[in-house]
């Protein structure tokens, strides 16, 4: 029996930029051209001043570890126990995700950790982004 | 909405509480109907407005034979319940209706007849979270929980501590699910489910129902102890738990408690009797902190200190709680129904003169909220 896999994303006309970024290994995000508001998820819009002049830009992938539960319980496509996290990035917009190349313990996972993105290929078309503890940056 | 406008004349849960296998998911609703309506001394023809959750009120009204001038199908999890409270109120008041009927059930446990709740996998839930192994609620509600304990400064024990006080107002009562005491100890060795949250820090899977007759108060003096709706709130945030504006607090909370307080006008001190819907041991935290009784740093050491349990100043969860006396999957109806008894003095651990209830409810993963709170003064 073929193992069972995680849920696949179906994008929509709306938010396939953002798949297509994370398919060219790029985190994209959306920024109000009236109001400056950076926002997730994807719309056509702001969801902040409601003006449809909104730019598509590539993020720095950077954030910090804003809350998580590690899963103790059976899903497609995890081994548990496993960290499903609330990112929060640089550039303000929160996003879940999990957290790789770091144990899955509350001793690991220390809240307002750093973090960069990764990105995992679950086919052709979907790569979706995770976080890993952020390299030391050079002095 | 003006205050004490509508009652509250019927009130009922289905007649088995817990695991219910011979009843289909619509069979429980008609039992908690038939139970409310009898309860009200009422007949089915009385009813004219009908509101439910999850099912549809034609599915309700025509498995009842009602024919109903008003009608209303919000379903935002459950609290939805509460939301039809207000939203009856305000029909009555406004003359769509004279006598409303609203069912919740569920086949929660065993699962026969239940309608599916599906997510899509091109919904903004299923392409932003569903990807990273949400599951169940056990998975989802507890995301927010690290974050509020490190911004107030609340401790795993006295989170714990909300499970054993409400194991002690279930022991109390006949019809609660788990009534075995449990120790702060107990709850912090249990069963792990989702870090930081062990198993009796997560709600009950059972089988029930229950359901409300509302009507105007004009009315409800023919009725025995009506119970008044003094004051109502509601509001929704987001349907991702991700993308909460804060995890330190739910807007939709502290939009729908301090709603129903204004529209009460009454203070925090007034209040004799709290149900925080309490799918999971961090809600009645967030209650207490965004309906205004404290600051949110301070409702860990006010749980620990044992002022909600049994004999405490401010009685919270008295029937136990989804935690210990029933969770069906949407349990916003049993808070209501011990809001009712208690304001009727006749629950199980009777608050003694209470005279104003708040009951408060969630939907979803602090998606949605509404609040009501009762009174049995006319």
């Amino acid at each position: 029996m073929a193992e069972a896999k995680r849920a696949r994303p179906v994008p929509t006309p709306e938010t396939q930029h953002y798949w297509d970024g994370a398919k060219a290994g790029e985190l994209r995000l959306q920024k109000c051209d009236a109001c400056a508001k950076t926002y997730f998820p994807p719309r056509p819009f702001c969801p902040g001043c409601g003006s449809r002049k909104v730019s598509v830009f590539r993020a720095s992938g950077k954030g910090k570890l804003y809350s998580y539960v590690i899963s103790h319980r059976p899903a497609p496509g995890f081994t548990p126990p496993y960290c499903i996290a609330v990112v929060e990035l640089d550039e303000g917009p929160r996003l879940m995700s999990n957290i790789v190349e770091c144990e899955q313990t509350p001793e690991a996972l220390q809240l307002d950790m750093k973090l960069e993105v990764t990105f995992e290929k679950l086919d052709d078309d979907i790569s979706l982004p995770l976080f890993k503890p952020a390299r030391r940056s050079a002095p | 909405m003006r205050k004490n406008q509508v009652a509250v004349v019927g009130a009922a849960e289905t007649t088995k509480l817990g695991v219910i296998p011979d009843m289909s998911q619509m069979q429980l609703h008609a039992d908690a109907a038939l139970n409310a309506i009898e309860d009200a001394g009422l007949k089915i023809s009385d009813i004219d407005g009908v509101a439910t959750a999850v099912e549809t009120p034609q599915q309700i009204a025509h498995y009842l034979g009602i024919t109903p001038t008003w009608v209303d199908g919000t379903s935002v999890g459950g609290c939805s319940f509460m939301l039809h409270v207000r939203h009856a109120a305000a029909a009555i008041e406004a003359g769509l209706c004279k006598t409303v009927l609203i069912t919740h059930a569920e086949s929660g446990k065993s699962n026969i007849g239940r309608t599916p709740r599906m997510i899509g996998p091109d919904s903004f839930n299923g392409q932003f979270e569903l990807p990273y192994g949400v599951t169940t609620p056990a998975s989802m509600f507890p995301i927010p929980v690290l974050r509020y304990m490190k911004t107030h400064g609340i401790t795993h024990k006295q989170i714990a501590m909300v499970a054993v006080v409400q194991r002690e107002w279930a022991a109390k009562n006949p019809r609660a699910t788990m009534k075995t005491p449990i120790t702060v100890e107990d709850v912090l060795n249990s069963r792990m489910i989702a870090y930081p949250f062990r198993i009796l820090q997560c709600c009950l899977v059972t089988d029930g129902g229950g359901a409300l007759i509302l009507t105007s108060a004009e009315r409800a003096r023919d009725f025995k102890k009506p119970v008044y709706i003094l004051g109502t709130g509601e509001s929704v945030e987001t349907p991702m738990v991700s993308q909460m504006e804060t995890f330190d607090s739910s807007r939709a909370f502290r939009t729908a408690g301090p709603l129903a307080f204004r529209e009460a006008g009454i203070a925090h001190k007034d209040v004799d009797h709290v149900m925080i819907y309490d799918a999971f041991a961090h809600l009645p935290l967030y209650g207490l902190g965004d309906l205004g009784f404290m600051p949110h740093s301070e409702t860990g050491k006010f749980i620990a200190d044992g002022h909600t349990r049994p004999g405490g100043k401010l009685p919270v969860n008295t029937n136990g709680g989804g935690l210990s006396y029933m969770h069906s999957g949407m349990y916003g109806m049993y808070a209501l129904q011990e809001s009712v008894r208690q304001m009727r003095g006749i629950a199980p651990a009777q608050v003694k003169d209470a005279k104003i209830s708040v009951c408060h409810g969630v939907g979803g993963m602090f998606a949605a909220s509404g609040t009501i709170i009762f009174t049995n003064q006319a």
